[in-house]
C-alpha cells in the first residue's frame, strides 16, 4: 500500500473543481488512456486577467486525481504569469509530499497547466504538442522533457526519471539515451557515480571479452527485446566478430524500424569494445513463432 | 468497520481448526523431531500425520511429499533441482503467464546458457498447445506450466500437458498454488513430475508449502546441511507450520465439492450483478474453464488503483491489474499476454473469494461498487456526458 498523505488522501476522496468550464479561455489536455493517466484542465479569467475558475478531469490513480484537485485549488486568483511559475515541486510540496514513484502525476499536473495557458495565449488554436524528439517510445516522451524534469528536480539516476515522468519505465531501451541526458544536463554531478558495467581501460583478454559480451547481452540488450517479444542468443564470438541470433522477433515493434543488428552492435561497442562488430546466425533464428501483442 | 475480504488469492485467513492444531507446538511442544529424546521425537509422528493429511488431498503417497517454506520456494527448487540433475539438456519451456515464481526463475536461467520458450495465451487465457506441442524437444528438460492463473483464475488442461511432455522424454512441473484446496487434484493416475502448494492460500499458515515429487523423478537436493525431508530439503523441520497445513489440507478434502460449490454461487452472484450494474465492464478470462472463487473484471475508462482505495474505504478488499498498484508502470503481464487492451487493463479488479464469504457480503460489494465506478467516471475525461 503507498504511503499516502491525509492531505492527499482528502484530495482524491473529495476532489474540488471536478468538471469541464463550458465557454473556457484555455484547454490543456494531456496524458492518454494508454499510459495509464491523463487529466484535462479548463480554465476562465476574469476582466482583469487573472483565473477566476479551473476545473479537471483525470483518468488515474488516486494521486492523480489529488495532484489534478490541488493544482486547480493553487491556480485560482493567480495571474496566467503567476501561474507559470507553479513547478511541479510546488504541487508535490502543496499535498505533503507524494511517493517517489508518484512524482510524475505532478509533473502532468504542470504540463497540463503549461498547455492550457499555451492554449489560450495562441488564441484557442494551438493544441499541446511533444517538444523536442521522442526518446521513450512505450510513453512517448521527448529529450526536452526529460531534460526539463532533471533540471527542475536535480535528478541524477535512470531510475528517479522514470519516476518523475514515466520514460524508461516501459521496455527498458531507452535507458541508454536517459543515462546520456543526465550526464549531458548534470555533467559531474551524475559522472561522479560508478557506471554501471565498467569498460575495461586495458586490453581484454579472449575470456574475459567473451564473459562481458555475454554479461551485456544478459543485463543491457535481452531485457528490452523481452519487452518486445523478442529475444537473443550469443552463438560464438571469433576474435572481434560477434555472432548472435534474434528470436521470435515482435514485427509491429518499434525497434524494427532500426536493423538489430545496428542496435546490438552499439551497446556491445558501448560496453565492451569499439573493435566488435556484429554478424547474425540467420540460421539457427529459422524458428516460426507466433508472437501474440 | 466491517471487513469483506475478497482478496483469497493474495492470501487467505487460518482456519480455526488448523491454529488450534498449531497452537501447543509453540510453548508447550517444542522439540526438535529429530532428537533421540521422546519430548522432541514424539513430533516426528505428527510430520508423518501431517504428510499423510496431504498424500490424502493431493492423492499420491507420503513419501513423494517434500516440505519447503512456500510456493515460491517449490518453484525455485523444481526447476533448478530438475534441471541440474539432466545436465545435457538445455531447454526448459513455460507460459507468459506464470507468476513470477516460475517466470523470474526461467528467465534467469536464460542468462546462464539455457534456451527458454515462453508459451502464449489466447483472449480468452487458454494456452496455445499447439505452440507448446512444437517446442517440445529432446533437448528439453523441464516444462513448467501452472494449474490455474493467480490473475483470471483460468485453469490449464494440465494433465494433457504433463502427458505430451513426459512422452517426450521432458520432466514436468506444475505450479498448483492456486488451485490445490479449490478443486480436486488427484495424481494417483497421472503424468505430473513436481508440483507447488502454498499453506497460506488455503486457509493454513504462511511459511510453509510442499514440492511434490512424483517417485522416481530425479531432482538434486535443494537445500543442504542435514537429513530432513530424505536429504532433500535440509533445516529443522517448521513443525507448527507443517502440522497446520495438514490440517488445512484434511479440512480441504473433507468438504471440498461441497464449498467449490457454495463459492462458486456467491462468485457468480457476485460477478453477474456487477456486470450488471457497472457499465463499461468486462470479464477477464474463460468464463466457464475456471476456478470457482475468482473473478477478473475490468471496468473502462478509469484506473484501477483508484478504485481499491474507494473500495478500502468501505472495508472491501480486493486487488489490481492496473500499473499503477505495484510501483511498476506497465499493467499485469497475465492480462498484457491475453491481448486485453490497456484500456480495460488498468482498470482491471480481483475478486477472490472463499469459504468464508457470505452472501452479505456479495450483498454489500454490490451495493458499494456501482456508486465508485460513477464517481470515477465523473472524474474521467474519457466518458462522454
Amino acid at each position: 500500500m503507498w504511503e499516502y498523505t491525509d492531505k492527499l488522501k482528502d484530495h482524491f476522496f473529495n476532489p474540488r473543481n471536478v468538471g469541464e468550464i463550458g465557454d473556457p479561455n484555455g484547454v490543456g489536455e494531456v496524458g492518454s488512456l494508454a499510459c495509464g493517466d491523463a487529466l484535462k484542465l479548463t480554465f476562465k479569467l476574469d476582466k482583469n486577467g487573472r483565473i477566476q475558475d479551473a476545473k479537471f478531469k483525470t483518468f488515474g490513480c488516486a494521486s492523480a486525481i489529488a495532484t489534478s484537485s490541488v493544482l486547480t485549488e493553487m491556480i485560482k486568483g493567480k495571474t496566467l504569469e503567476e501561474a507559470a511559475n507553479v513547478t511541479n515541486k510546488d504541487i508535490a510540496d502543496y499535498l505533503g509530499g507524494l511517493p517517489e514513484q508518484k512524482m510524475h502525476c505532478s509533473v502532468m499536473g504542470r504540463e497540463a497547466l503549461e498547455a492550457a495557458i499555451e492554449n489560450y495565449r495562441t488564441g484557442g488554436e494551438k493544441k499541446h504538442e511533444l517538444e523536442g524528439t521522442v526518446v521513450c517510445t512505450c510513453f512517448g516522451v521527448t529529450d526536452q522533457e526529460i531534460e526539463r524534469v532533471v533540471r527542475e528536480n536535480d535528478l541524477t539516476t535512470v531510475e528517479e526519471v522514470t519516476n518523475y515522468c514515466k520514460a524508461g519505465g516501459g521496455c527498458g531501451g531507452c535507458q541508454g539515451e536517459i543515462e546520456k541526458i543526465i550526464r549531458r544536463v548534470q555533467g559531474d554531478k551524475a559522472r561522479a557515480k560508478p557506471a554501471p558495467t565498467p569498460k575495461g581501460t586495458g586490453k581484454l583478454t579472449n575470456i574475459q571479452k567473451i564473459q562481458l559480451v555475454q554479461q551485456t547481452i544478459n543485463e543491457q540488450i535481452r531485457p528490452a527485446l523481452r519487452a518486445h517479444g523478442g529475444n537473443i542468443e550469443l552463438i560464438d564470438v571469433e576474435g572481434n566478430k560477434v555472432i548472435v541470433a534474434f528470436r521470435g522477433m515482435c514485427a509491429q515493434c518499434k525497434l524494427a524500424e532500426f536493423t538489430m543488428k545496428d542496435v546490438v552492435e552499439a551497446k556491445l561497442r558501448e560496453f565492451v569494445s569499439d573493435e566488435l562488430f556484429v554478424e547474425e546466425d540467420k540460421e539457427s533464428a529459422l524458428q516460426p513463432h507466433d508472437h501474440r501483442g | 468497520m466491517k471487513t469483506v475480504y475478497f482478496d483469497n488469492n493474495a492470501t487467505t485467513k487460518v482456519a480455526e481448526e488448523v491454529f488450534e492444531e498449531m497452537k501447543p507446538l509453540f510453548c508447550e511442544l517444542y522439540g526438535n523431531p529429530s532428537s533421540m529424546h521422546t519430548f522432541g521425537g514424539q513430533l516426528s509422528r505428527k510430520i508423518g500425520r501431517a504428510r499423510e493429511q496431504i498424500a490424502n488431498l493431493l492423492g499420491c503417497h507420503p513419501s513423494e511429499v517434500v516440505f519447503t517454506s512456500g510456493g515460491t520456494e517449490s518453484d525455485n527448487a523444481a526447476i533448478k533441482g530438475a534441471i541440474a540433475a539432466v545436465p545435457n539438456k538445455r531447454k526448459i519451456i513455460t507460459s507468459r503467464v506464470e507468476h513470477p515464481a516460475v517466470l523470474a526463475v526461467c528467465r534467469d536461467l536464460e542468462n546462464h546458457g539455457y534456451t527458454l520458450a515462453e508459451i502464449g495465451v489466447d483472449r480468452l487465457g487458454h494456452l496455445d498447445m499447439d505452440q507448446l506441442d512444437y517446442e517440445v524437444d529432446e533437448d528439453t528438460a523441464i516444462v513448467t506450466i501452472m494449474y490455474a492463473n493467480n490473475e483470471t483464475g483460468v485453469i490449464f488442461p494440465v494433465e494433457k500437458i504433463a502427458k505430451l511432455v513426459t512422452d517426450r522424454g521432458a520432466i514436468f512441473h506444475t505450479d498448483a498454488v492456486q488451485a490445490v484446496g479449490k478443486i480436486p487434484l488427484n495424481l494417483s493416475n497421472s503424468y505430473i513430475d513436481l508440483l507447488s502448494l502454498s499453506g497460506h492460500k488455503l486457509h493454513g499458515p504462511k511459511g510453509v508449502g510442499v514440492l511434490y515429487i512424483r517417485k522416481g523423478t530425479r531432482i538434486s537436493p535443494f537445500m543442504l546441511g542435514g537429513h530432513q525431508e530424505a536429504g532433500k530439503r535440509a533445516g529443522t523441520e517448521n513443525v507448527p507450520g507443517i502440522v497446520g497445513l495438514g490440517k488445512a489440507c484434511e479440512l480441504a478434502a473433507e468438504n471440498i465439492e461441497q464449498e467449490s460449490q457454495k463459492v462458486k454461487r456467491l462468485r457468480d452472484r457476485l460477478e453477474n450483478a456487477i456486470l450488471r450494474e457497472c457499465p463499461d465492464s468486462r470479464l477477464n478470462g474463460d468464463k466457464e474453464n475456471r476456478l470457482p472463487n475468482t473473478s477478473n473484471i475490468s471496468f473502462e475508462y478509469i484506473e484501477g488503483e483508484a478504485i481499491l482505495l474507494m473500495l478500502d474505504k468501505f472495508g472491501i478488499c480486493a486487488s489490481s491489474g492496473s500499473a499503477c498498484t505495484s510501483g511498476s508502470l506497465e499493467p499485469s503481464h497475465v492480462l498484457r499476454a491475453m491481448g486485453v487492451p490497456f484500456t480495460a487493463a488498468h482498470g482491471s479488479i480481483r475478486f477472490s473469494l472463499s469459504r468464508y464469504n457470505t452472501q452479505e457480503d456479495v450483498d454489500y460489494t454490490v451495493e458499494k461498487l456501482p456508486l465508485i465506478i460513477n464517481q470515477l467516471r465523473e472524474l474521467s475525461p474519457f466518458v462522454a456526458k
